[in-house]
């Protein structure tokens, strides 16, 4: 075991690990909003809006995440309008490109969580809402959400984590994530075992901390399915 | 305030489909009127009263409450309300307590009665702690205030459930089959509850199967048969001689309640 290469690797691989936490969190925020929205269009009961958003989600979800990047990234520019507008110094960064269309297919997948999370809110529950005066937003804001998302939280989760594995394939549109350093160190050296492992190793770790974080998340918002403690005040 | 109409029912019609459920009732509940609504499953009693809070929208017919007249429209596609914003303001203003209590399972016992006036009402924080906390002590599981509705036994989270009607301060009180989930030895807990609320001149239209309370607790009682009301009357005339061959049928069922 060559442990000077092993750290020297790990300390170059780290200094992409920003890179990958930018993609990674302005994806899911990018992409969680995008989903609330498109959600809100599946349940809205209204045919033209649900019809809109069962083709959005079919078109992200039915193809390679892969080749939505690379449309985002080669395609965009060959539309002048786009090449045009006011929009193209941010779409013609590489980074632009990939928190773009990571976000817009993770706001398929997403939906389609946030969609079965609400679909398991008891009618009853929300029956008891609207007979004491909420309905619309306030109905939403005060019971629908709150039990949907905790319904929705473990799907959501994997969700959460795979879209940092996704991360990874930014790096085929020249953005400098952590994969695509360990790419560019093992063109430089031909010691692909060992680069690629010390990445498998960063996103192990990255993945660990989110799952621990969901867990913590999960297990603070279902203390009314754990036993009743009396000591513990709410 | 004796004497005051709450609730007006005029000629209240529902179908589902074909199927014509209500077939026009007509009902008055003035202040303080304890009214047991009685009849077979299938009567329709509780499309009734869904339908007087518009968790049902009625076909035809008026609905008043305290003077004041659900609008209606009356388009092609039925009938629906004219102002949503006024049934969320009525709705308000109604008790419901429900068969399977109904509570918000996310939320602790005492946020679940606080809910409505915080957020519904927009009173300030503490006095809805302050209410909430009296009305819990009132049916008897102040105790239970941080517990979730998950770790209650059916009867506590009904007493719950009429708390967090009662937390409205709500002009009338609709309960629709209270006891009907409950196992038996849990029944008397809840009804003593419901009683006590009568005794305060709570204005309540019960739908119940609990014959001891619709002839002891309640001042009129109203048999419904098919989607029609079939008699109504004090309960010791209903219970007594001047029973409806129909209704003295429905009792037989039951046995003779004391």
């Amino acid at each position: 075991m060559d442990f000077a290469f092993l750290s020297s690797t790990m300390v170059t691989l780290i200094r992409a690990v920003p890179t990958t936490l930018v993609l990674f969190s302005l994806s899911i925020l990018c992409g969680g909003i995008l989903a609330l929205g498109i959600t809100a269009l599946r349940v809205s009961g209204n045919p033209v809006l649900s019809g809109f958003a069962k083709a959005y989600i079919f078109v992200f979800r039915g193809s390679p995440l892969l080749i939505q990047m690379f449309l985002v990234f080669y395609g965009l520019g060959q539309f002048g309008v786009i090449r045009y507008s006011f929009l193209w110094p941010f779409l013609r960064e590489p980074i632009v490109c990939a928190v773009l269309s990571l976000a817009l297919c993770t706001a398929g997948y997403t939906a389609e969580i946030f969609r079965g999370g609400i679909r398991a809110v008891p009618a009853k529950e929300i029956e008891a809402a609207r007979s004491v005066g909420m309905s619309g937003f306030l109905l939403v804001r005060r019971i629908i959400a709150p039990i949907a998302f905790r319904h929705a939280l473990p799907a959501y989760s994997t969700e959460i984590v795979l879209m940092m594995k996704s991360t990874a394939l930014a790096s085929l549109v020249t953005v400098w994530e952590v994969t695509g350093v360990a790419q560019r160190l093992i063109s430089q050296t031909y010691r692909t075992m060992e680069v690629f492992l010390c990445a498998a190793l960063i996103y192990l770790v990255l993945n660990f901390i989110i799952l621990q974080a969901m867990n913590l998340l999960e297990y603070s918002l279902s203390r009314h399915r754990r036993p009743f403690a009396p000591g513990l005040r709410a | 305030m004796p004497g005051v109409t709450r609730l007006s029912v005029r000629n209240l019609r529902k179908s589902f489909g074909t199927h014509e459920v209500l077939k026009g009732i007509s009902m008055d509940a003035q202040d303080g009127d304890v009214i047991s609504v009685l009849g077979a499953s299938g009567s329709g009693k509780s499309t009734f009263l869904r339908c007087i809070n518009l968790l049902e929208t009625p076909s035809g017919g008026e609905v008043w409450v305290d003077g004041k007249q659900i609008r209606m429209l009356n388009g092609r596609g039925g009938s629906r309300p004219a102002s949503r914003a006024q049934v969320d303001h009525i709705r308000s203003e109604l008790g419901m307590v429900f068969q399977g209590f109904n509570l918000w399972s996310h939320m602790t016992i005492l946020q679940n009665v606080i809910e409505g006036p915080l957020h519904v009402l927009k009173r300030p924080k503490a006095e809805c702690i302050a209410v909430a906390e009296e009305l819990l002590a009132k049916v008897g599981i102040a105790d239970k205030r941080h517990a979730y509705p998950a770790h209650l036994s059916g009867g506590q989270q009904q007493r719950a459930a009429i708390a967090r009607a009662l937390a409205m301060k709500p002009k009338v009180m609709l309960f629709d089959e209270p006891t009907s989930a409950l196992d038996p030895e849990l029944v008397g807990e809840v009804l003593r509850v419901m009683r006590a609320l009568a005794e305060e001149g709570m204005t309540m239209l019960v739908v119940t199967h609990e014959m001891s309370f619709a002839r002891n607790v309640s001042n009129r009682v109203v048999f419904m048969r098919d989607g029609i009301v079939d008699s109504s009357g004090a309960p010791e005339d209903m219970f007594g001689a001047g029973a409806s061959p129909a209704f003295r049928q429905f009792i037989g069922h039951f046995g003779n309640p004391q």
